[in-house]
C-alpha cells in the first residue's frame, strides 16, 4: 500500500501526499527513478524529460518514424519501477509524451505485457497540447503568435515550423489520476503541473485554491530538475555535500495548507539544505513576483524556508493569484546550419598562439568568400565563460581554440569544417587536439516563444 | 574595505532565450542588506559591460535573503542559435561573483564581512 492510501484514514490536518523526483530531463541520471521507487515509501514518481527545444527533436524522429516523437528512455524507466506500481501503488507522471503521447502509451503497454503485468497498469494520456495541425487556421483566425522577445509575428517563419505546442496545466492530470491512472503521460505539459497535479487531486484542491494552487508550483519548481535542489550542481559549499555518486533525488512531502517538506530518501547522498533549495528557486528565475503558469501565477517572494531536521527543509507561507486567459507556446522552426570545431595549444604562449590560429582561420574564410550569418571565437582556459571578467590569463599549460560558425547557407558551413585541421600543419604551433576529426554540420533548430489566448486550447484525457 | 562577491555570497544562473538570469544569495542573513545597498543595477550593468548586449533587470527577494537580475542579450542569440560553450548562462553566476565591491570599514566591521588584502 503507498504512503496516501495508509494516510487516507489519518486525520486531514497531519495527511502528507509523496511526490519524488525520477528525471530532471532527457538524459537524466537512469538509475535514479528505480532509486526513488526503491528507496523507501512514494505515493508519486515525477519524471520531467521536455526541455525547449526537446519537442523539435522528437517531432523531426515522428516526421521518419510515426510510431516514435516521444521519450523513450520512459519505457526503460517504467521498466525499471514496475514492481513498485503493479505491487506498491506507486503512480507515476511524465511529460514523456512529447508530440506522439499514444505512441509513447502504446510502448509502456507493450513493456507491460513482456513484464506480465499489464493487467496492473492503467495508462491515461493526455492530449490536445500540440497546435502544429492547426497552426494555419490559428494564423488565419488572427492568433499572430508574436515572439515574446522579438515581438514578430510567426509568418515570418512559418515555413520552417517543426513543431508547436500549448504549455498545459494541471487540469487534464487530475482528471487522469480521478479516472484511476497509474501512468499518466502528458505531452507539453508544464515541468510544474507533474508535481502540483497529483497534489492538488489528493487534497481536493479546487481551480480558485490560489495560495495553494501556488505553493503546489512552487514544490513542481523545486523539484523540476532533479537533483540541482539537493545537493548537485550546488556552489554553496560544494566541497562538503556528502556521496555525490549516491545523491538522492528530492521528494516532496505535501501537507493539505499548501505547506510541503523538501527531503530525499534516508542512506542517500547529497544534502537538502536551505541553501541547496535556495539555489534551486533562483534558477531560471524572471519576475519573482510573477511565477505565470497556466493553473495559477505563483509570488515567489512570499515563499519562507525552515530548515526542520537533516535534510528536511519546510517551505510555507505561499501566495498565489489569478492566472492569465493565455498559455504559453513553444514553437520550433529550422533556423539553419551550424558547426563548432576546436584545437588545443600548449605552453609557451598558448593564448597568443591560439589567437593567431584565429587571426590566420579568419584572414582564410574571407578570402574564400563564405556567408556566415555569426563567426564566434573562444579561448577555453582563457576567457570562454566568463569573457573579460576573467582579466587577463599569462602562462596556462594549454588554452583550446574554440570557433562556431552559423549560416543559412549549409555550403559554407560545410567548407568552414575544412579549414582547421590544415592549421595543425600550416599554423601556429604546438598544437594539438584534432584527433576527434572535422567538426559536424548541424541543423539549427530554434525556439519561437509566443502566446495564445487559453479558449483555443482543448485538451483531452483518456484512460485505457 | 574591498570585499569580494564570492565571500559573502553563492549564486545560481540559469536562461531564458537570449537572457541569462543570476540569482545571488547572501551566505549569512546579516548580509543581504550588503548585496541590497551595493549590487545596484549601476554597479551590475557596469560589472557586465562589454560581456551582455542588453541591459539588466534586478528584482529582490528579502524572504530568500536573494536578488536576482536579468541579464539581456547575454547568449549570443541563446538557446540552439547560440554559438557559445555556455550557451544557457550556467556559469554567468560566478562572473557575477567575480564583483568586488567597496564597503565603509566601520559596516564591514559591524557586518564582520571578510575582507581582501589591500
Amino acid at each position: 500500500m503507498s504512503a496516501a492510501a495508509k494516510m487516507r484514514d489519518a486525520p486531514a490536518a497531519t495527511r502528507v501526499v509523496r511526490v519524488a523526483a525520477g528525471q530532471g530531463f532527457w538524459g537524466d541520471w537512469l538509475e535514479a527513478p528505480r532509486r526513488q521507487v526503491d528507496g523507501g515509501d512514494i505515493d508519486y514518481l515525477m519524471l520531467d524529460y521536455l526541455a525547449e527545444v526537446t519537442m523539435s527533436i522528437l517531432q523531426k524522429q515522428k516526421e521518419r518514424d510515426p510510431s516514435l516523437g516521444y521519450a523513450r528512455d520512459f519505457v526503460g524507466a517504467v521498466e525499471s519501477v514496475l514492481p513498485g506500481i503493479a505491487e506498491h501503488g506507486v503512480r507515476v507522471i511524465a511529460n514523456a509524451g512529447g508530440v506522439n503521447p499514444a505512441a509513447c502509451a502504446a510502448a509502456v503497454r507493450a513493456a507491460g505485457e513482456r513484464h506480465g503485468v499489464s493487467d496492473a497498469l492503467r495508462i491515461g494520456v493526455v492530449t490536445g497540447d500540440d497546435l502544429l495541425p492547426r497552426l494555419d487556421e490559428l494564423l488565419a483566425s488572427g492568433h499572430e503568435l508574436r515572439n515574446m522577445e522579438t515581438n514578430e509575428p510567426l509568418t515570418a517563419v512559418r515555413d520552417r515550423v517543426l513543431s508547436a505546442n500549448a504549455y498545459i496545466g494541471s487540469v487534464p492530470i487530475v482528471e487522469a489520476l480521478a479516472r484511476n491512472a497509474n501512468i499518466v503521460i502528458t505531452g507539453r505539459s508544464t515541468d510544474t503541473a507533474l508535481t502540483m497535479a497529483p497534489i492538488r487531486y489528493e487534497f481536493g484542491w479546487g481551480r480558485e485554491d490560489w495560495d495553494r494552487l501556488a505553493a503546489g508550483i512552487v514544490a513542481g519548481h523545486i523539484i523540476e530538475c532533479g537533483a540541482q535542489c539537493s545537493g548537485g550542481n550546488c556552489l554553496y559549499d560544494w566541497r562538503h555535500i556528502p556521496d555525490l555518486a549516491d545523491v538522492g533525488y528530492p521528494i516532496v512531502e505535501a501537507s493539505v495548507d499548501g505547506s510541503f517538506v523538501i527531503t530525499k530518501h534516508s542512506h542517500t547522498g547529497g544534502r537538502i539544505s536551505v541553501p541547496s533549495i535556495t539555489e534551486q528557486l533562483v534558477y531560471e528565475m524572471g519576475d519573482p513576483r510573477s511565477y505565470i503558469t497556466p493553473d495559477v501565477i505563483a509570488d515567489f517572494t512570499t515563499i519562507q524556508l525552515a530548515q526542520e531536521g537533516t535534510d528536511r527543509v519546510r517551505v510555507f507561507g505561499i501566495k498565489g493569484r489569478p492566472p492569465t486567459d493565455r498559455l504559453k507556446v513553444s514553437i520550433a522552426y529550422r533556423a539553419g546550419y551550424k558547426a563548432v570545431g576546436t584545437l588545443v595549444y600548449a605552453w609557451p604562449d598558448a593564448l597568443e598562439k591560439a589567437e593567431k590560429a584565429d587571426e590566420v582561420l579568419r584572414s582564410r574564410l574571407d578570402r574564400l568568400g563564405l556567408r556566415f550569418d555569426q563567426i564566434l571565437t573562444e579561448f577555453v582556459g582563457a576567457s570562454a565563460t566568463h569573457g573579460p571578467l576573467a582579466g587577463h590569463v599569462r602562462e596556462v599549460p594549454e588554452v583550446q581554440l574554440r570557433v562556431g560558425v552559423r549560416s543559412a547557407d549549409k555550403a559554407s558551413v560545410e567548407r568552414f569544417t575544412r579549414e582547421l585541421a590544415p592549421l595543425v600543419l600550416n599554423g601556429p604551433p604546438s598544437v594539438t587536439g584534432f584527433a576527434g576529426g572535422r567538426p559536424k554540420v548541424e541543423d539549427i533548430v530554434a525556439y519561437w516563444p509566443a502566446l495564445v489566448d487559453k479558449r483555443v486550447v482543448q485538451t483531452a484525457v483518456e484512460v485505457t | 574595505m574591498k570585499v569580494r562577491l564570492v565571500d559573502i555570497a553563492h549564486a545560481r544562473s540559469g536562461d531564458k532565450g537570449d537572457t541569462a538570469n543570476v540569482g545571488v544569495i547572501a551566505l549569512r542573513p546579516e548580509w543581504y542588506d550588503v548585496l541590497t545597498r551595493h549590487l545596484t543595477l549601476d554597479r551590475v550593468r557596469e560589472h557586465f559591460r562589454g560581456v551582455i548586449t542588453g541591459d539588466v533587470e534586478r528584482f529582490e527577494l528579502p524572504n530568500l535573503r536573494a536578488l536576482n537580475f536579468l541579464l539581456h542579450g547575454a547568449l549570443d542569440g541563446g538557446g540552439t542559435l547560440s554559438l557559445k560553450t555556455d550557451a544557457q548562462g550556467k556559469v554567468f553566476s560566478t562572473a557575477m561573483l567575480r564583483m568586488v565591491i567597496d564597503v565603509p570599514n566601520e559596516e564591514a566591521r559591524r557586518l564582520d564581512l571578510p575582507g581582501v588584502a589591500a
